[in-house]
C-alpha cells in the first residue's frame, strides 16, 4: 500500500512542475466554458425558462462545474501506457513488484489531486463572475460530491486504461482511442447534459458507464439530487467501477501473456 | 507512379512535394485495418459534433435565430473549412512536441521550407473522413435550407469553404508559432484553434456579446461559416456580427495568413536549438 501512496505523491509532484501547462489549461477551459455557457443559455432563453430540467443558472453551473472538473477527472485521458508498449518500456513496468493497474491508477489519482486547484478553480471563478453559480449551502452535496469525483476519476482512468491495453493486441490504438474519446465525451454529458438528448439517445447513454464519468459528480456537487438519490448514483458509479476493474484485470492477464517485447 | 520523370532532371520543389505526399499516402494505406478504423473515428467525430448541436436545437424552435436546416448550413460550412485546414496545417498544433523531441532540427537542415515539410509530414488521409462528413452535411443543408439563389450568393457559397480553410490554416500556424515562445502552452492555442472550430460551427447569435466580438474581430471564427450563412439565407445578424461581415471571409483570410506567416518566420528565426 505504501508503494502506491508514494507513487501517487510523486505523480502529484511531477505534474506540479508543469505550471505553464496548468495555466494554459485553465485559460482554455474558461474560454470553452464561456462559449458553452452562452450556447446553453441562449437555447434556454428561447425555450422560455428550462430545458431537460435545467434552468438558466443551473445550466450555467453545470457548464462551469464540467469545465472545472474536466482536467481532474481526466476526460481526455493519456496514451502513456500504449506508448510504453510501443517502446518496450512496458517490460520494466511488468517486472516491478507492484500491480500494473494499481500503480497506474495511483499515479492517476496523484495527477487528479494536483489538477483540482490550478485547473479547476479558474473556470469556477470566471463562471461566478460572468453567469453566477447555483451551489448548495449544505455540506452534504460536497461530501458525497467528493466521493463521486473520486469514483469518476477512477472510472475515467479504467476506461482509458482499457483502451491503452488494446496495444497488447494491436499495433496502433489511435483509431480506438479516438472512437472511445469521441463517444465518451458525448455520452458522459460533457458537451450537453444527457437529459437534453432526444429520448432514444438518453436511453442509450443511461445504459453505459459514461454518465457516471462526468454528469453524476457534477449533478451531485450542484445539489440537483437529494441525499438518497445521490447515494444511489454513487452506488451505480461503484458498480461500474467494479465491472471495469474486472475487465481491465482480465485484459492485463491475457494481454501480458501475449505481449512480446523485442530486445533486452 | 514510376512515370516518365527524367532521373537526371533537377528536382524542383514541386516534384519533391509530390514525392513526399505520395510516399505519405502510400505509407498510410499500407496498414489497411488501422487506416479504416482511423477514418471511421474521424467520421464519428463529425457525427458527434453534429449530435452535440442537434441535442441543443431539437429542444427549441430556433437556435440563435436559426432553424435546424439553417444551423446545418453553418455546421457544414464550418466542418468542411476546419477539415481542410486541419488536413494541411494540423501538424503545427503539436509544435511543442516537434521542438522538444528534436524533430524540428531535422526539418531545419533539409533544403525545403519547414512549413512545407510540416504540411506534408502530417498529410493525414484519415482526416478525409471528417471532410466527407462535413461535405455531406453541407450538401444536405443546401438542399433543405430553402435558399433564394442569385449570382452573388453562389459566388459566396463557393469561396466560403476555401476562405474558411485558409482562416483555419492561419490559426493553426499562429498556434504553432506561439509554442516557440510558450513551450508548455499548447493548450492556450487550443482555445483559438479548437475553440474557433467550436464557435464556427454554431449560430453566432447564440453567443454572449463579448464572445461574439472576440470570435469575429479578433479570432475570425464566425466569419468562417456563420456570417456568410447569414448572407446566403438572407438573415439579419446579431449586434456583434452584422450580416455585412459575411463578405469579410476572403480579405480576412488573406490578412490573417500574412500576419501568421510573419509570426511563423519570427518564431523560426528565434529558435536557437536545444543542442545535441
Amino acid at each position: 500500500m505504501r508503494a502506491y501512496w508514494e507513487l501517487a505523491k510523486s505523480s502529484f509532484r511531477r505534474h506540479s512542475t508543469y505550471r505553464t501547462a496548468a495555466v494554459a489549461g485553465a485559460f482554455t477551459n474558461s474560454v470553452f466554458g464561456l462559449i458553452r455557457a452562452s450556447l446553453l443559455l441562449s437555447a434556454i432563453t428561447t425555450a422560455g425558462g428550462a430545458i431537460g430540467g435545467y434552468s438558466a443558472t443551473e445550466a450555467a453551473t453545470y457548464v462551469w462545474l464540467g469545465q472545472a472538473l474536466l482536467a481532474p477527472l481526466g476526460l481526455f485521458g493519456t496514451a502513456e501506457l500504449a506508448g510504453r508498449v510501443k517502446s518496450g518500456d512496458i517490460a520494466v513496468d511488468l517486472s516491478r513488484s507492484v500491480n500494473l493497474t494499481a500503480s497506474y491508477w495511483a499515479q492517476d489519482l496523484g495527477r487528479a489531486a494536483f489538477d483540482v486547484l490550478p485547473r479547476g478553480l479558474p473556470p469556477l471563478v470566471v463562471g461566478a463572475a460572468v453567469t453566477g453559480l447555483a451551489m448548495p449551502g449544505t455540506p452534504g452535496p460536497y461530501l458525497l460530491g467528493f466521493v463521486s469525483i473520486l469514483a469518476a476519476v477512477s472510472l475515467n482512468f479504467m476506461g482509458f486504461f482499457a483502451i491503452n491495453l488494446l496495444s497488447f493486441w494491436v499495433l496502433e490504438i489511435r483509431g480506438f482511442w479516438m472512437l472511445y474519446m469521441v463517444v465518451m465525451n458525448l455520452l458522459s454529458g460533457f458537451l450537453v447534459p444527457v437529459t437534453w438528448f432526444p429520448g432514444w439517445l438518453l436511453d442509450f447513454a443511461r445504459a453505459t458507464p459514461f454518465p457516471s464519468m462526468l454528469q453524476t459528480p457534477v449533478d451531485i456537487l450542484a445539489g440537483r439530487t437529494d441525499g438518497a438519490e445521490s447515494l444511489a448514483m454513487v452506488g451505480l458509479q461503484l458498480l461500474w467501477l467494479a465491472v471495469l476493474l474486472v475487465a481491465v484485470q482480465v485484459m492485463v492477464r491475457f494481454g501480458s501473456r501475449r505481449l512480446v517485447v523485442q530486445g533486452g | 507512379m514510376a512515370s516518365a520523370r527524367d532521373p537526371h532532371a533537377p528536382v524542383t520543389t514541386l516534384v519533391l512535394l509530390k514525392l513526399l505526399v505520395s510516399a505519405r499516402l502510400r505509407s498510410q494505406l499500407a496498414y489497411r485495418g488501422s487506416f479504416l478504423s482511423d477514418v471511421a473515428g474521424q467520421v464519428l467525430l463529425g457525427v458527434t459534433e453534429f449530435v452535440e448541436l442537434y441535442a441543443i436545437v431539437h429542444n427549441v424552435p430556433t437556435f440563435g435565430g436559426m432553424t435546424l436546416a439553417q444551423t446545418l448550413l453553418v455546421f457544414g460550412l464550418a466542418s468542411v473549412a476546419f477539415a481542410l485546414g486541419d488536413l494541411l496545417m494540423g501538424e503545427t498544433d503539436s509544435m511543442s512536441e516537434t521542438i522538444r523531441s528534436g524533430k524540428l532540427e531535422v526539418l531545419l537542415v533539409r533544403p525545403l521550407p519547414v512549413l512545407l515539410q510540416l504540411a506534408t509530414s502530417d498529410f493525414q488521409l484519415r482526416r478525409v473522413g471528417r471532410l466527407l462528413f462535413g461535405a455531406a452535411a453541407l450538401v444536405v443543408a443546401l438542399l433543405i435550407a430553402d435558399v433564394q439563389w442569385d449570382a452573388a450568393k453562389i459566388l459566396l457559397a463557393t469561396i466560403t469553404p476555401l476562405a474558411g480553410a485558409a482562416i483555419f490554416c492561419a490559426l493553426f500556424l499562429g498556434a504553432g508559432a506561439m509554442q516557440f515562445w510558450i513551450l508548455d502552452g499548447r493548450q492556450f492555442a487550443n482555445a483559438f484553434t479548437y475553440g474557433g472550430r467550436y464557435v464556427a460551427s454554431m449560430p453566432g447569435a447564440a453567443l454572449f456579446f463579448p464572445v461574439q466580438i472576440l470570435f469575429t474581430f479578433v479570432i475570425p471564427a464566425t466569419l468562417v461559416a456563420y456570417a456568410p450563412s447569414l448572407v446566403i439565407l438572407g438573415l439579419d445578424g446579431p449586434a456583434g456580427i452584422p450580416a455585412w461581415t459575411g463578405w469579410l471571409g476572403v480579405p480576412t483570410a488573406v490578412v490573417l495568413s500574412g500576419l501568421m506567416l510573419l509570426l511563423w518566420r519570427a518564431a523560426i528565426k528565434k529558435y536557437t536549438g536545444a543542442g545535441g
